[in-house]
């Protein structure tokens, strides 16, 4: 509870619940208040997070109020407290207790004897709970209703329609909480069913969520099915490496292989929710593509596997002496982000750091040393908030959980929402959100705002300024959002040419002199390092020497990336082989996140620690990779292990000193000739972390080339069409979506099947042509 | 000397039992030459049995390995598709072990078979000169085929539901489960 709750004066009411008395908020449901007490009401139904239903009816208690008894039992999910009340349960009212016993009959009158194929036997509360308040024989002689199962609600979700307990939890969390209500009760009385409309598919970015509420097993995930029971599984605490919003996970293990991970419970964070490409996209960790032992390229230009000795000494040579830029990627805990700090100060001797793995600027540099790392803003600013504005940020695509959280204050209490994105897409429909063509236009913000800067602001030309310049005239608070999990904490960890570790700037010579006591070195690289770019750029013009890669797919940089590495020393720290293994002098495999411990922070900046789940004893964390190299070049960074990490980094604190100002750039003029494109990613897409996961790729959107209906006509195009865009580059060929976006202006998908911009266009918008095909 | 005298008739009256069982008939057997048939109920080896058309009554379902109290047995399942079934309905058993170096002959795990797949045998020779061939994959425990099944995978009985299985109506195989090369 924050100070502001706890200082409101709450209006409490007071009940006496099976003897004994209880004060609670007014409107709490006696079935939480009974919890209060510790009092174990059976339930189906029910769900703190969702509105109450009553629809299974299993809850029921004997209620009277002031002596007046109710005639019949009454379902305590939807009851609220008064006071007065006085209320038995099951375990002091024989009336309820009976009715209970009633309820469970009836519901397993239809329900099949499946417990032994079924995914939820040993953790279903059917079974628990048929066990505590059911009758111990049954008394059903007839034929049960039988349905043909399982159905496939999508690629994802199965549906055992005849295990079915109707009580909703489903159909009201899409539609109350993803916002998608795609999944439906059809028919009435004993055929009453889950279904599906017929024209719309399932495909919600959330529905794994159902599936995981479920208290029966009629919902299952494809990808689980019939691979474990609970006993089965060693769980440990996980946090999400998919994107920033910080996710508290579980993830469960079966002989060292993951074979689920559920929403973990942080009521500041994710709720119990958690997004689909969460929830399934773990497959790349036991994809073949993996590599496990290291690599080194021989005489033959070939490369070879090769003993850790071999390979360690390999990149030593390579890399000591020499120029060398780092490319840290976004996909590191902030352990190992420090340790790639550490190792381009210390061992390399240079600032040319860079973890910025995709478009970007020297604006956003700035931006990220001046201002990110001074934001505080979280989760409850956006609950309360008068207004929240999207620049340069798609929640629903770019970080799930917030845009959980937004969908909820809107439909809660109407919370305005604006969006300077050029395309009305599912999910500002979703939110209702006011499409301006500015940050200008938006009027009427106040300190209670919140303005969420997505990491494409660094994509046009003073975006960030402007939406910088907006958050200091109003007093709005402001977040900077990164799609990719480790982004935060590569700035804490100084993964950056103008930042050190802890915040303290590279121009800053007390700030460096301090590190350098803590670190125990003599100097530290004074001038600011290279970005990302301008490390390509040197590479290929052989100002610098070497390059060490973490995970980092040239493809989201440029096009041209790639190529940029071809005649330089490359040593390479992957989980398995891409582009970049495939040119790189030496490959370092390093473990993935179930295979080691350390944190992400998430975009609030706040850390969420995970533990190690398999013990393979090939794959060591990055940072303590980056150690053994260190040693073997004779200069020492001593960051043997994650939790030795992890206390360095906390004993060097975060700098108090002073702070780099941010300098505001004017925008660029939009360029008028002709289409101009605009994209983003979708959620679900050719990601590198979603390979291998077919059943989740199934329910990736399709991608389509949105146009106006203007254009369209002035293409002579209809939605049956599709169309060629290109430049001098190359072209995408895209079926049409007519509608919803500005004219001449072309929006299709970053990186999806179909529709890879930066390969194909070599750019992520700019101008280009387009034409019928 | 009385006392001695009287020792030694004692010391007689000891052998007694050992000169009278010479006498008794004899308990050993001659194994392994001879082998006596156990009780008819005893615990030895088991068996994953199967229907009448030679599809596998295990559905993978984990309940033996979740009631064994030593934690000897090793269950994955899987599911049954059109192109290859092992049983009817929808899943099988992929892997089955069962660790004899483990297990107590207990019988819990044949109790809670919901299926009668697993049985117990009264095969007792369970010795081996090496750890790794006591346990027993699902290939070491399967029933043998006995005469009208064919080996899965292979479909149902024609016009049959799992259900036609559970209660014991198919008792034989028709010619269309085999697969071309089976025919």
């Amino acid at each position: 509870m924050t100070p502001e709750q706890a200082v409101v004066a709450v209006e409490t009411v007071s009940a006496i619940i099976d003897g004994a008395e209880v004060t609670v908020p007014k409107g709490t449901l006696i079935i939480r208040a009974a919890e209060q007490l510790g009092i174990a009401i059976p339930r189906f139904c029910d769900h703190p997070l969702l509105a109450p239903e009553g629809a299974c009816r299993q809850c029921l208690v004997d209620v009277s109020i002031n002596g007046r008894a109710f005639p019949k039992p009454q379902a305590s999910c939807t009851m609220p407290v008064e006071n007065g009340m006085v209320v038995n349960t099951q375990l002091t009212s024989p009336v309820a207790a009976k009715a209970q016993e009633g309820i469970m009959e009836f519901l397993l009158i239809n329900h099949p004897l499946d417990c032994p194929i079924c995914d939820k036997g040993g953790e279903c509360p059917l079974q628990n709970q048929a066990m505590s308040a059911g009758r111990p024989e049954s008394r059903f002689e007839g034929e049960k209703r039988t349905f043909e199962k399982p159905i496939n609600i999508s690629s994802q979700v199965l549906l055992d329609r005849e295990r079915c307990v109707l009580c909703a939890r489903c159909t009201r969390f899409s539609e109350q909480i993803a916002g998608d209500p795609f999944i439906t009760l059809n028919e009435r009385g004993a055929l009453q069913q889950v279904g599906i409309y017929e024209n719309q598919p399932f495909e919600s970015y959330y529905s794994g969520n159902t599936v995981q509420i479920c208290p029966v097993g009629a919902l299952t995930g494809s990808s689980y099915r019939f691979r474990a029971r609970p006993f089965d599984l060693v769980s440990v605490n996980s946090a999400c490496e998919h994107c920033a919003s910080g996710c508290d996970l579980r993830t469960d293990m079966r002989r060292g292989k993951t074979l689920r991970r559920l929403g973990g419970d942080d009521p500041a964070v994710n709720q119990e929710w958690n997004c689909d490409k969460g929830r399934w996209a773990f497959k790349y960790l036991t994809s073949r593509e993996r590599v496990k032992t290291p690599l080194v390229r021989g005489a033959d230009g070939e490369l070879h596997e090769a003993s850790w000795p071999e390979a360690i000494a390999a990149a030593a040579a390579g890399l000591k002496g020499k120029r060398v830029g780092v490319l840290a990627g976004g996909r590191l805990t902030h352990e190992d982000a420090y340790g790639y700090s550490k190792f381009a100060r210390v061992a390399l001797g240079t600032n040319d750091i860079d973890f910025r793995a995709r478009p970007h600027s020297d604006e956003e540099r700035d931006f990220l040393a001046a201002v990110v790392t001074n934001l505080k803003t979280t989760y409850i600013d956006i609950d309360k908030a008068d207004h929240v504005v999207l620049a340069s940020f798609e929640p629903e695509e770019e970080s799930p959980i917030v845009f959980l959280r937004i969908y909820r204050q809107v439909t809660k209490r109407g919370l305005v929402v604006s969006s300077d994105a050029p395309l009305a897409s599912r999910g500002s429909k979703k939110l209702a959100a006011q499409l301006v063509k500015g940050l200008a236009e938006i009027s009427g913000l106040t300190a209670q705002s919140v303005i969420l800067i997505g990491e494409r602001a660094a994509e046009t030309a003073g975006a960030l300024s402007a939406a910088f310049e907006l958050s200091q005239s109003t007093g709005a608070k402001l977040a900077w959002i990164p799609r990719r999990a480790g982004e935060r904490g590569a700035i804490a960890a100084g993964a950056i040419g103008n930042l050190l570790p802890g915040n303290r700037p590279v121009s800053d010579a007390t700030a460096r002199v301090d590190l350098q006591s803590a670190w125990g070195v003599k100097t530290l690289p004074e001038n600011p390092g290279r970005s990302t770019s301008e490390i390509l750029a040197a590479l290929n013009d052989e100002s610098l020497d070497a390059v060490l890669i973490g995970g980092v797919d040239p493809m989201d940089i440029s096009a041209d990336a790639l190529n940029q590495l071809l005649h330089t020393f490359v040593v390479s720290l992957e989980i398995s082989n891409t582009a970049v293994t495939a040119i790189a002098d030496v490959v370092l495999p390093v473990a993935a996140v179930v295979e080691k411990s350390g944190s992400y922070l998430d975009w609030r900046g706040i850390a969420r620690a995970f533990e190690k789940g398999i013990d393979d004893v090939d794959l060591r964390s990055d940072v303590r990779i980056l150690s053994i190299l260190a040693d073997e070049m004779g200069k020492p960074i001593n960051l043997p292990t994650v939790t030795a990490t992890t206390r360095e980094i906390a004993s060097l604190g975060i700098w108090d000193g002073t702070q780099p100002v941010f300098s505001k750039r004017a925008s660029a003029p939009a360029s008028s000739d002709g289409f101009t494109l605009v994209s983003w990613r979708f959620l679900l897409d050719l990601g590198s972390l979603q390979q291998g996961e077919a059943n989740l790729a199934g329910t990736a959107k399709q991608a389509r080339a949105h146009i106006s209906t203007a254009t369209a006509a002035s293409l002579g195009v209809s939605e049956s069409d599709s169309v060629v865009i290109s430049n001098e580059r190359g072209s995408i060929e895209l079926p049409v979506a007519i509608g919803n976006i500005a004219d001449h202006l072309i929006w299709v998908p970053r990186n999806s099947e179909g529709s890879q911009v930066i390969p194909a266009l070599g750019f992520t918008s700019g101008s280009v042509k387009v034409a019928k095909r | 000397m009385a006392d001695e005298a009287k020792s030694f008739s004692q010391q007689l009256l000891g052998f007694w039992v050992t000169f009278a069982t010479m006498f008794k008939k004899v308990n050993t057997v001659q194994y392994p030459e001879v082998k006596e048939p156990t009780a008819e109920r005893f615990h030895g080896r088991h068996q994953l049995n199967r229907y009448e058309d030679g599809l596998e009554k295990c559905i993978g379902c984990e309940l033996c390995a979740w009631a064994c109290p030593a934690d000897a047995i090793y269950v994955e399942g899987a599911d049954n598709t059109q192109e290859e079934r092992f049983s009817p309905g929808e899943r099988f058993g992929q892997v089955y072990q069962i660790n004899y170096l483990r297990c107590v002959f207990c019988g819990l795990c044949i109790e809670a078979c919901p299926t009668r797949a697993l049985t117990m045998t009264n095969e007792y020779e369970l010795a081996d000169d090496d750890r790794a061939k006591l346990i027993f994959e699902k290939d070491d425990l399967l029933a043998p085929l006995r005469q009208g099944m064919i080996a899965p995978p292979h479909p149902m009985y024609p016009d049959s539901s799992h259900l036609n299985y559970y209660k014991g109506e198919i008792t034989g195989s028709h010619p269309s489960q085999a697969r071309e090369e089976q025919k």
